[in-house]
């Protein structure tokens, strides 16, 4: 297992974040309606929806820009790059030392950027309602992420993800409170970042209670696609992102055997899976908050990450 | 104003050449005054005057702090002579650790003033604005640079070794300076003095890493302090590179449209494609998104952070990772504010006449605004070699240099430790370029390529008035309830007409700066009624004078016969 088992793993990760990320965004959909009690559609239904919207035409506003245009490649390509350095079912990514924890949460911020001003490209005010309000959730959840990214820097001494996995899985970090409090963060933080209740509704059809889709609302065609991919991928990204801080059982380490790496792939798909289900069963059974009831969630997880970071200066030194 | 733009530029170089106090002081004032004089080069319009006026005060109250820092240093020495003012006499027997202290406060209130620290920056969001563009890039860009070259020249070199504190008042101004800073400048709706104020948030940010240089210097980790130091001067680089493009780019939106009020432009990026790429390029580099500049100094100050619990020092323990957070908040902010300024100035439709007939800038300033785009992508790819290159300042600073980053393999960082944190901006930047030219490869081979043109979708209600999209003011409005209700006491009022009444509806904001309302109006009222009575003094006869002049001439003999 030299450079090419390390090249092979990364390339298998990027394949399969790219071909599950759509599965995933079906469980999650399929598991709400039975929870609500409806048959709901297939588990492969966004594939269907993506392979439609890709040989659609796309329309595009008369006064649209190029940067329009250009937007969706680049929101692909950030939250493409960001999911691949996020390890799912082994730590050996030869690329894992390109970019922390710290860049993969701006590579986001990246994304969001350029989602935000193509909302405000086509000059209506559905896409400005959309950009203002996605602007001001990420300006508390980015400071919460990276509140909970120093909570786990500092844990494991590091901002590596490959180190912080290997970290949590070998040596005994046991419970602790702040991590605790950075799981909660952080899955509060993952909430509000991929749009989902009680922040915002990825299956609203109201237009006033919208965030994510009032900006994309001029989006069509194989545009369109390309940004509900990134959402999905996004989606995997912050799942794998928790299971392999918070559960990191079944990893395979760097230069494990196949063996080790088709079970680190099942352990991946078990932990997706049950992600996916709680995802369900929490949007489930909550309301969504009114827009600015979000400032005071995300002050909790931003509080919750500086807390936890200053209980571990403070552990550190008794 | 042609003549004063030279005299500018020489002031600043006159400044960072000085080996001693006088020619420092000289050349710091003689800076200040070229740029008052730029500041009020269109002194018909009040405001300006007003600016200058402000402006010229704070610079005078800087000077002053810094000729008291210098006296004090100097002080101790042998005799009063030019020699005694040379810096290295002045570092030769250094000041007591009292003079040291008192010096660090006035380097951070003379410094300060100059560079824009809370609450000392009410000069900036008015004096920049009211410059033309090229002179504001230049106070923006540079001077205010030269005041935080001033502070490390006094605080890093000449005041000796640092105490534990130190870094403490650094921190506890740059955190919130930074923070503040890009409240500033949401809340404002002027292209120019958005960006002045987002000048004073990214001075915030390269404190914080001066902040973190001294307490690690001060408290045995010099390894740690060379890396603050290097991500403070990384940013003091990055922003005199973005931010002078956008200052240009404010200029050119100026000249094509004669208007730099956010509420009138809108759309340039059709008439303006140029301008429109450079200035997206410094936008997405001052909101520290990967792989721009903006971010390389930004991740490198967050490393440092996080070496924080190594510190024996409690409060610092506690205070580094609050200002962390300050920090992050300030990060996140600003990439909301640059989303509102692009996203009113360059995108959507034209607000007013003037903007609809915009023309692309002309071949110079673009080249100018090219080429300082290409150098943010440059440094923010590249980071090694600039790292190394900050070495030289560095490592007489602190005494030790950070590891050599230019010949590591692959491009990429690693400024502490590998398998602790590592960053490869070049590979970052490969793999983006490369996935969306993958992705637009595959949705051109097996999509549709077709594309209609349509009016706007907008949920079913197209060609409403371009006067109806979003607003500067209504985009901050979600963050001016969150952020600036307490801040900056911001209220929004709606008069309402009673039913049956045909007048419009009336949504009013108000928000005030706390720097103004709780410190500078008192003193200006202070001083105004102190004035007032002084004033008496000059209406009194020739009786009045004499006796005064006789009682002054007792009271010196009665305290010079105590003093014996």
């Amino acid at each position: 297992m030299g450079l090419t088992g390390g090249l092979l793993i990364q390339s298998a990760q990027m394949a399969l974040v790219l071909a599950l990320a759509p599965l995933l965004t079906g469980v999650v959909r399929k598991a709400k309606a039975r929870l609500q009690r409806r048959q709901g559609a297939s588990v492969l239904q966004p594939y269907r929806d993506l392979a439609r919207l890709f040989r659609k035409e796309a329309v595009l506003a008369e006064n649209a820009s190029p940067l329009f245009r250009a937007a969706p490649y680049v929101i692909f390509a950030a939250t493409w790059v960001a999911a691949a350095l996020v390890p799912t079912f082994a730590t050996g990514l030869v690329f894992s030392w390109t970019a922390d924890l710290i860049v993969i949460t701006a590579l986001l911020a990246s994304a969001r950027f350029f989602l935000a001003l193509a909302g405000m490209d086509v000059g209506t005010s559905f896409g400005g309602i959309g950009s203002s309000r996605e602007m001001m959730i990420s300006s508390l959840a980015e400071p919460a992420m990276l509140m909970l990214v120093f909570t786990l820097a500092l844990v494991a001494r590091s901002t590596q993800l490959s180190t912080v996995a290997q970290v949590m899985l070998t040596s005994g970090v046991g419970l602790r409170v702040s991590l605790a409090l950075a799981l909660v963060a952080l899955v509060m933080v993952a909430v509000a970042e991929n749009g989902r209740i009680p922040i915002d509704n990825p299956s609203t059809h109201l237009e006033l209670t919208m965030v994510h889709e009032a900006m994309v609302l001029e989006y069509s065609g194989p545009h369109l696609a390309m940004i509900e991919l990134a959402g999905q991928l996004k989606l995997v990204l912050y799942l794998s992102l928790i299971g392999c801080v918070f559960v990191p059982w079944g990893l395979a380490p760097a230069g494990a055997s196949v063996l080790a790496l088709a079970a680190g792939v099942l352990a991946w798909a078990a932990k997706m899976a049950v992600g996916a289900l709680l995802l369900a069963l929490f949007e489930t059974s909550i309301a969504k908050m009114r827009v600015f009831r979000v400032p005071d969630f995300l002050g909790a997880a931003l509080m919750l990450g500086l807390l936890g970071t200053l209980l571990l200066f403070v552990s550190r030194s008794l | 104003m042609l003549p004063f733009y030279p005299a500018f530029l020489a002031g600043m170089m006159l400044v960072v050449l000085a080996d001693d106090a006088f020619t420092f002081l000289f050349g710091w004032e003689f800076m200040s005054l070229a740029s008052f004089a730029l500041v009020v080069s269109h002194h018909g319009v009040a405001e300006n005057v007003r600016a200058g006026l402000v402006y010229l005060m704070m610079a005078a109250f800087g000077t002053l702090a810094l000729m008291l820092a210098f006296g004090l240093l100097a002080a101790g020495g042998e005799g009063v002579s030019l020699q005694a003012l040379s810096f290295s006499a002045m570092r030769a027997h250094g000041p007591t650790p009292l003079a040291a202290a008192v010096v660090l406060g006035l380097a951070l209130l003379g410094a300060g003033s100059k560079a824009g620290l809370v609450p000392l920056h009410v000069w900036l969001p008015l004096a920049h604005p009211a410059a033309p563009s090229h002179v504001s890039a230049l106070m923006s860009g540079v001077m205010t640079k030269v005041a935080v070259y001033g502070f490390i020249r006094i605080v890093f070199d000449l005041a000796g070794p640092p105490a534990w504190w130190w870094g403490v008042p650094v921190l506890l101004v740059a955190g919130p300076t930074a923070v503040a800073g890009v409240l500033y400048a949401l809340m404002q709706t002027d292209v120019k003095r958005v960006l002045a104020c987002s000048t004073i948030e990214n001075i915030g940010i390269i404190f914080v890493g001066l902040g973190l240089a001294l307490a690690f210097e001060a408290n045995g980790a010099p390894a740690v302090a060379a890396l603050a130091l290097t991500a403070a001067l990384f940013h003091v680089v990055n922003h005199a590179l973005f931010k002078s493009l956008l200052f240009f780019g404010a200029g050119a939106v100026l000249v094509a449209t004669g208007e730099k009020r956010m509420g009138m432009l809108g759309g340039l990026i059709h008439a303006m494609p140029q301008t429109a790429l450079a200035m997206l390029v410094g936008a997405a580099a001052i909101s520290a998104l990967p792989p721009l500049n903006g971010f390389v100094s930004e991740w490198l100050t967050f490393q440092a952070i996080l070496l924080s619990p190594d510190l024996p020092v409690w409060g610092l323990k506690m205070l580094i990772p609050a200002v962390g957070a300050l920090l992050a908040l300030a990060a996140a902010l600003a990439a909301a504010c640059f989303v509102r300024l692009y996203g009113i100035v360059f995108l959507g439709r034209p607000r007013s006449a003037a903007a609809s007939q915009a023309r692309e800038a002309d071949g110079f300033t673009r080249t100018a605004m090219a080429s300082l785009a290409v150098l943010c992508l440059a440094a923010g790819i590249l980071p090694g070699p600039v790292i190394d290159a900050l070495q030289g300042a560095v490592a007489p600073l602190v005494g030790v240099r950070m590891t050599g980053q230019g010949h590591l393999a692959w491009l990429s960082i690693i400024p502490v430790a590998e398998g602790r944190s590592s960053y490869n901006g070049f590979l970052v930047f490969v793999f983006i370029a490369l996935s969306a030219s993958l992705a637009a490869l595959a949705v051109h081979a097996f999509g549709s390529r077709a594309v209609r043109r349509a009016p706007a979708w907008d949920c079913g209600f197209p060609g409403d008035d371009p006067l109806a999209q979003y607003s500067a003011e209504s985009f901050a409005q979600p963050l001016r309830r969150v952020f600036g209700r307490s801040l900056f006491a911001a209220r929004e009022t709606v008069t309402m007409p009673p039913p049956g009444d045909m007048a419009p509806a009336r949504l009013s904001v108000s928000e005030r700066d706390p720097a103004w309302a709780f410190l500078f109006a008192p003193l200006g009222r202070a001083v105004s009624a102190l004035s007032g009575r002084a004033n008496a003094i000059a209406h009194l006869n020739i009786r009045n004078y004499l006796a005064l002049v006789f009682g002054a001439l007792v009271l010196l003999l009665v305290v010079l016969a105590l003093w014996a």
